[in-house]
């Protein structure tokens, strides 16, 4: 059939490959990406101290900043949050349900301006006992934070138990947070 | 019984979805009459088919059929009407369930309104409709079954996301499909005249319609669903670069530039192998915006794999229809032939560049959206990508994109004459020149980011209605003679300079916005009272209401300017007992140059004090102002004489539109 009309030199056939080897790639990313499953996806973390890491606090909310100390003995939540990140929004609920339960929640504040950050936590409420102000995300860094929101499960020896992706769910709360919390007191 | 026939029916749907994928196919590559004539017939039966699958589901969610596992999961007999409805597709079995009836509604539209084209060319393109409808409805039987039933069947429903219970978002999804599969449309006319080796200028006039048509309600509802998170989320944001809206915005910025490209296709028979190109892009970035947000990934790429049987049907879907038709392409289009040349400055080169810079911020937003999946599957690092990203990436791009627009739109075809032009962007310029001028003496300046944003705004509206005049020859012959000739301009010159002003307004309206917004954030008390950039804000007090499925708090403003009462706003906290949650309902008063935007917070302490935000956003309404004229220039595009008269008419049979010209 391509004899028919007049085919092209081949480095210019080759030239229009050059999509079909371009999706090949972004197709061999999400195969590899379908083999992670991001609810599991096991943190490097999970298992060990937390990281070393020390946060100012955010600018206006009054109150110490967060670091590795303070979650030297837990249990405790440490949510990384963005007053930017819309699912931030959805999970909110279920923080502030769990701070009037007396879980200690700690924020990590991501990639955030101080000013909105205050917003959201005015608008919305305040969960956190307190709040790290991660500006540059170098925090973020040394969590593995792959996107916000993420909560992470801090038992009482200071270890990382368990990390959540994604907003938290009341259903997330019931089958997971809450058995994690009481079996890391 | 009705849920039974449903099911029946969408197996049914499959199966004629089977045969409207290869039989026409084979009948068109072998040229047998009565093999082609099958895809009409199938594809009709296809819309009658899902028709009724579509309607079962929605009379299961109206009456509340709680045997449906559906039902159960996204609906509550305490609803109203209109979200009982809406909530048939605001999740995933639904929304694919009204995707693939749309799929059919244009299927079938083709069959009707195809007439003129020729009959095995028409059969190839609904074989192509019927391959991707069939590997939906693949997907659906087997993974995403919207008619399981549950048995016993529980009581009452677990209710929609109340933040989904909104007029704005009950119509989102459905503006957003008809534009992501009115590109399927432009994608199937693509693959055929891969198939058939042939793309000319015909062919340009056959997809444009589709195209257009698509991109229109592309642009209606991104922007409804802009317009929605600026007034339901409750904070004055209308656009946060989350995956979800980069998922409708890659295949608008593709499909603007199909749409451009195409152009280039039908006056001037270059640029083929691009536009088809384009064509399979847009669509493909339609079909991942469609899995991004409809495999409950509201987060991250990730939630690709939060079922992985769906993720992996997902997947080889993807490769099917993209890696496919790629392949197709890169086999078929060597051998697509340019016709005309053309120098730099041309019509055609300011077309080119309009692409290019579109491409790539095509590119840019899949980048900064993908990205961190690509990160983490080649070294295990986890970054997120926000909006700095695109502020640093996008913005940039739109610059010299915004800045050629009434240029590129002077241009001749072939070989422009830029000086010829200077007198014309000289008037251009030196208007420009003066709104920048006049808007710094009425406000203060806020930075270069907004002097640029007004600057190019103002540029690309004045350009346009210059170009306009310069069409219309409005400087010559006279006063009246310019006002005929300007009444006489075809449609399709109206839409463009109508399109391109609406660019401009939006991007007024965006950076006016962006760099211009009053917020305060306060604790009052009833009685209490704020300034809010020259208004007077009084704090009414706080009453609770109740609706149809919620109990509220509403807060009440009273504003006024001077002793004038400029609005009573109300803003409510709204609790959801079904659903477990809260929203926010912004109080807004909508004029023509300002928002005023309250909203209502939580209590601050036990004096009866509450947290309000107010806000005053100027031009608030001319960002989806500027978008809602964007659609409705597209609209006036479609009715073009030179698309009626391309366009199949069933009862008055015509020439090959080449011929029509």
């Amino acid at each position: 059939m391509s004899t028919a009309t007049r085919p092209g030199s081949t480095p210019r056939r080759l030239l229009f490959l050059v999509p079909a080897v371009l999706f090949a790639v972004v197709g061999a990313f999400l195969a590899v990406g379908l083999t992670r499953d991001p609810a599991r996806l096991p943190s490097a973390l999970v298992g060990k101290p937390v990281p070393q890491f020390s946060l100012p606090p955010l600018e206006g909310r009054g109150g110490a900043g967060l670091s590795a100390a303070d979650l030297a003995s837990g249990p405790v939540l440490v949510n990384v949050f963005a007053s930017w990140c819309v699912p931030c929004r959805v999970e909110h609920p279920q923080l502030m349900r769990l701070a009037a339960q007396g879980v200690t929640v700690h924020g990590i504040n991501y990639k955030d301006e101080p000013k909105a950050a205050l917003a959201f936590l005015r608008d919305l409420g305040d969960p956190y006992a307190l709040v790290g102000a991660d500006r540059d995300g170098r925090a973020g860094i040394e969590w593995g934070v792959y996107g916000v929101p993420e909560t992470y499960v801090i038992d009482r020896d200071g270890r990382i138990t368990y990390r959540h992706v994604g907003p938290l769910m009341a259903h997330d709360l019931e089958q997971k947070l809450l058995p994690l919390l009481a079996e890391a007191r | 019984m009705s849920i039974e026939l449903g099911h029946y029916a969408l197996v049914l749907a499959f199966a004629l979805a089977l045969v409207q994928g290869t039989v026409p196919l084979w009948g068109a590559a072998r040229n047998d009459a009565a093999q082609i004539a099958i895809a009409p017939i199938a594809a009709l039966l296809q819309l009658a088919c899902l028709t009724f699958v579509f309607a079962v589901l929605i009379y299961a969610f109206v009456v509340s059929d709680f045997s449906v596992a559906l039902v159960v999961a996204n609906s509550h007999a305490a609803k109203p009407l209109i979200y009982r409805v809406s909530g048939v597709w605001g999740n995933h079995e639904g929304s694919l369930v009204l995707w693939v009836w749309i799929l059919a509604l244009f299927g079938a539209c083709v069959a009707l309104r195809g007439g003129n084209l020729p009959a095995a060319f028409r059969a190839r393109v609904l074989a192509v409709h019927g391959i991707i409808g069939a590997g939906f409805l693949a997907f659906m039987l087997f993974t995403s079954n919207p008619f399981l039933r549950l048995d016993p069947a529980p009581l009452a429903g677990r209710g929609l996301n109340p933040i989904l219970q909104d007029p704005g978002l009950a119509l989102h999804p459905p503006m957003l499909y008809l534009g992501y599969v009115g590109f399927a449309t432009a994608y199937a006319f693509a693959i055929a005249a891969l198939i058939e080796g042939r793309v000319d200028a015909a062919w340009a006039r056959w997809v444009r319609p589709w195209t257009l048509a698509a991109w229109s309600a592309l642009t209606l509802g991104i922007a409804l669903g802009s317009w929605w998170a600026y007034y339901e989320l409750g904070w004055g944001g209308f656009w946060f670069w989350d995956p979800v809206e980069n998922a409708s915005f890659m295949p608008w910025l593709a499909g603007t530039a199909l749409l451009h490209s195409a152009i280039v296709v039908e006056k001037r028979d270059t640029l083929k192998s691009w536009t088809v190109l384009l064509a399979i892009v847009t669509f493909s970035l339609s079909l991942l915006g469609t899995f991004l947000v409809r495999s409950g990934v509201l987060t991250s790429v990730h939630a690709f794999a939060v079922d992985p049987a769906r993720g992996v049907f997902i997947l080889a879907l993807l490769v099917v229809a993209i890696g496919g038709s790629l392949l197709l392409y890169a086999w078929r289009a060597p051998s697509l032939q340019g016709g005309g040349v053309f120098a730099p400055i041309s019509r055609e080169g300011g077309l080119l560049l309009n692409n290019l810079l579109l491409a790539t911020a095509t590119a840019t937003v899949l980048l900064g959206t993908l990205y961190p999946l690509a990160l983490e599957a080649l070294t295990g690092a986890k970054i997120s990508v926000g909006p700095p990203y695109f502020d640093a990436t996008f913005t940039p791009l739109m610059v010299p994109l915004l800045i050629a627009l009434p240029i590129g739109a002077m241009l001749s075809w072939k070989r422009a004459d830029l000086a010829a032009l200077a007198p014309r962007l000289g008037v251009a310029l030196a208007a420009t020149v003066a709104a920048v001028g006049l808007h710094l003496l009425l406000h203060a300046p806020r930075g270069f980011l907004a002097l640029l944003g007004f600057a190019l705004g103002s540029w690309v509206i004045v350009g346009s209605l210059v170009e306009l005049a310069g069409r219309a020859a409005l400087d010559r012959g006279g006063v009246a003679g310019g006002l005929r000739r300007l009444a006489g301009l075809p449609r399709s010159a109206w839409a463009m300079t109508l399109a391109h002003i609406g660019l401009g307004i939006a991007v007024l309206g965006i950076t006016a916005t962006g760099t211009g917004q009053s917020e305060r954030i306060l604790a009052m008390a009833a009685g209490d009272r704020a300034e809010l950039a020259g208004y007077d804000v009084t704090f009414e007090g706080v009453r609770p209401v109740e609706g149809p499925n919620y109990v509220a708090d509403q807060g009440r403003f009273t504003i006024r300017r001077g002793d004038r009462l400029i609005a009573v706003l109300a803003s409510e906290k709204r609790q959801f007992p079904v659903e477990g949650s809260t929203t926010t309902e912004a109080g807004i008063d909508t004029g023509l140059f300002r928002d005023l935007y309250v909203v209502l917070g939580d209590p601050a302490g036990r004096d009866g004090l509450w947290n309000v935000r107010l806000y005053h956003n100027p031009l608030a309404l001319w960002i989806w102002g500027g978008a809602a004229l964007m659609a409705a220039a597209g609209v006036l595009a479609l009715s073009d004489r030179r698309l009626r008269v391309g366009a199949p008419r069933p009862a008055r049979q015509r020439l090959v539109p080449a011929a029509a010209r």
